[in-house]
């Protein structure tokens, strides 16, 4: 179990728990965050549940993968802390972590 | 415009659903013809996630989405299916005889006894970059296809993204264009290898430039761009100047065309009978991700089982003389024979 905080464009924050095994991205969907769509349902094969990662966790959760890094190509104003979010497993090592959501999903 | 083809049933979209339609129908003597946008078979399967395994395909524990799809092309082989793809049905009406007449932005036409929309999610369709105010440009300045070379020869094209699109057509146009700048938000491609040698190669030559960054807003009037306003790595903005803009972002999913055929529609859903799967439209069927029903769930198996029982009320329309007689695979010599195993 870990604890996610996500942060929506207009500043409100969403606190949730998230199992561990799942993705931030389903955590997200599970507790009707808005802002992360997901369309593909977590195939890494979207780019609309982008978010955006806040020190000190960019570290912990690392660079997104080859195939994760190729499918941000089609995201919304991506940063250097920019991941998608079904590729983010959850596990105690990123309790605490806050996230931020972007105005838009392309 | 060519002369119409005529055949029994026309299906719209060739994904799992549409596949298996083929094989229902081809059991029951109904030929078909099948139109996808896409240049291979396969639908959401196919261009979302071919890697990927499904686990819940009855009699397989754990199948790829690309090995299911090729699974049933060699399913439906007996039946000869005609494929027509990198294709859109833009229309469907009924024609004085009863029959339905559809058109493809391709310009061919079909003339059919019944239609059968396996849609799915809808048409893929290329995604819009993220640039506010784009739309005053599309269709004069900014294009997601080229139709034509020539619409770009002696111009200054800025081709946007990373991958095999992006590049062919950065080589593509080389020659015809004015002058060429290459777009993408980091050095890295995801291009065919060597295309992006073939890019590299151009870039130290001089006849193409590479700009490392994200398109922050188009500048321009009356729908024809002069500049894009770019932001580069290191967070400063520069203008590249252009005539033509070609951005590459992926394809989505919208409904597309299906919404104009006069088809009831419920949150861009085909609602449908359970027993018949038609359409508000008698001879027009929906079956798979775009038909919506009580109880309905967009499942892959719940597709075939829709493309099963539509076939029976297809085949009243086919061959309204005749009386269905129903049959297994494993024991009717006549279904054996269509299927080449007799
Ligand atoms: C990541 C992911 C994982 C999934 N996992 C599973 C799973 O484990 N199990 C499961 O059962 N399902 C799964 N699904 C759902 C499954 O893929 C869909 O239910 C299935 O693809 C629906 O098939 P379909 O034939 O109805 O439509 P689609 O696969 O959407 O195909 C429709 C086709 O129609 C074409 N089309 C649309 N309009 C037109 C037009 N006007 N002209 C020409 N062509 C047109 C489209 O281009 C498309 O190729 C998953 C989906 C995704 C995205
Ligand atoms: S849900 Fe589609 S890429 Fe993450």
């Amino acid at each position: 179990m870990a604890k996610i905080t996500y942060i929506t464009a207009d500043g409100t924050t969403y606190e949730v728990d998230a199992e561990d095994g799942s993705t931030v991205m389903e955590a997200a969907i599970h507790n009707q965050v808005p802002g992360i769509e997901a369309e593909c349902g977590g195939a890494c094969a979207c780019a609309t549940c982008h978010v955006y990662v806040e020190e000190p966790w960019t570290e912990i959760v690392g660079p997104p993968q080859p195939m994760e890094e190729d499918m941000l190509d089609f995201g919304y104003d991506v940063r250097p802390n920019s991941r998608l979010s079904c590729q983010i497993r959850v596990s105690a090592a990123i309790d605490g972590m806050i996230v931020r959501v972007p105005d838009r999903q392309g | 415009m060519s002369a119409p083809i005529e055949t029994d049933v026309v299906i719209v979209g060739a994904g799992p659903v549409g596949l298996f339609s083929v094989f229902e129908l081809g059991l029951n003597d109904i030929s078909c013809h099948l139109v996808d946008i896409l240049d291979r078979p396969g639908g959401q399967c196919a261009e979302l996630y071919p890697e990927k395994p499904i686990y819940d395909i009855p009699g397989y524990p754990e199948i790829t989405a690309q090995g299911l799809i090729d699974k049933l092309m060699e399913q439906i082989k007996p039946f000869n299916p005609t494929f027509h793809f990198s294709q859109m049905v833009e229309s469907l009406e009924r024609l004085p005889d009863g029959r339905f007449g559809l058109t493809t932005d391709a310009g061919t036409t079909f003339r059919c006894k019944a239609v059968v929309i396996a849609a799915g999610g809808g048409s893929f369709q290329p995604k819009r970059p993220p640039v506010a105010g784009i739309e005053a440009y599309e269709g004069t300045s900014v294009h997601y296809a080229v139709r034509r070379m020539d619409d770009f020869r002696g111009q200054d094209v800025l081709i946007v993204g990373g991958g095999d699109s992006a590049l062919d057509w950065v080589l593509n146009l080389q020659p015809v264009a004015k002058s060429i700048t290459l777009l993408h938000r980091r050095d890295d491609f995801r291009a065919a290898p060597h295309s992006v040698d073939q890019m590299r190669a151009l870039v130290a030559d001089g006849k193409v430039s590479l700009v490392i960054g994200q398109v922050q807003s188009l500048k321009g009037d009356n729908g024809q761009v002069t500049a894009a306003v770019v932001k580069d790595k290191d967070n400063n903005e520069l203008e590249i100047a252009c005539t033509k803009v070609l951005p590459f972002f992926g394809l989505t999913m919208k409904l597309g065309p299906v919404a104009n055929w006069g088809i009831n529609l419920e949150e861009n859903l085909i609602p449908v009978d359970t027993a018949r799967f038609e359409t508000s439209e008698p001879g027009i069927f929906a079956i798979g991700d775009i038909n919506t029903y009580p109880g309905k769930i967009k499942l892959i198996l719940c597709g075939f089982h829709e493309a099963a029982l539509m076939t029976q009320a297809v085949y009243k329309i086919v061959y309204p003389e005749k009386r269905h007689v129903f049959q297994y695979t494993t024991s009717s010599s006549s279904l054996q024979k269509k299927l080449g195993v007799l």
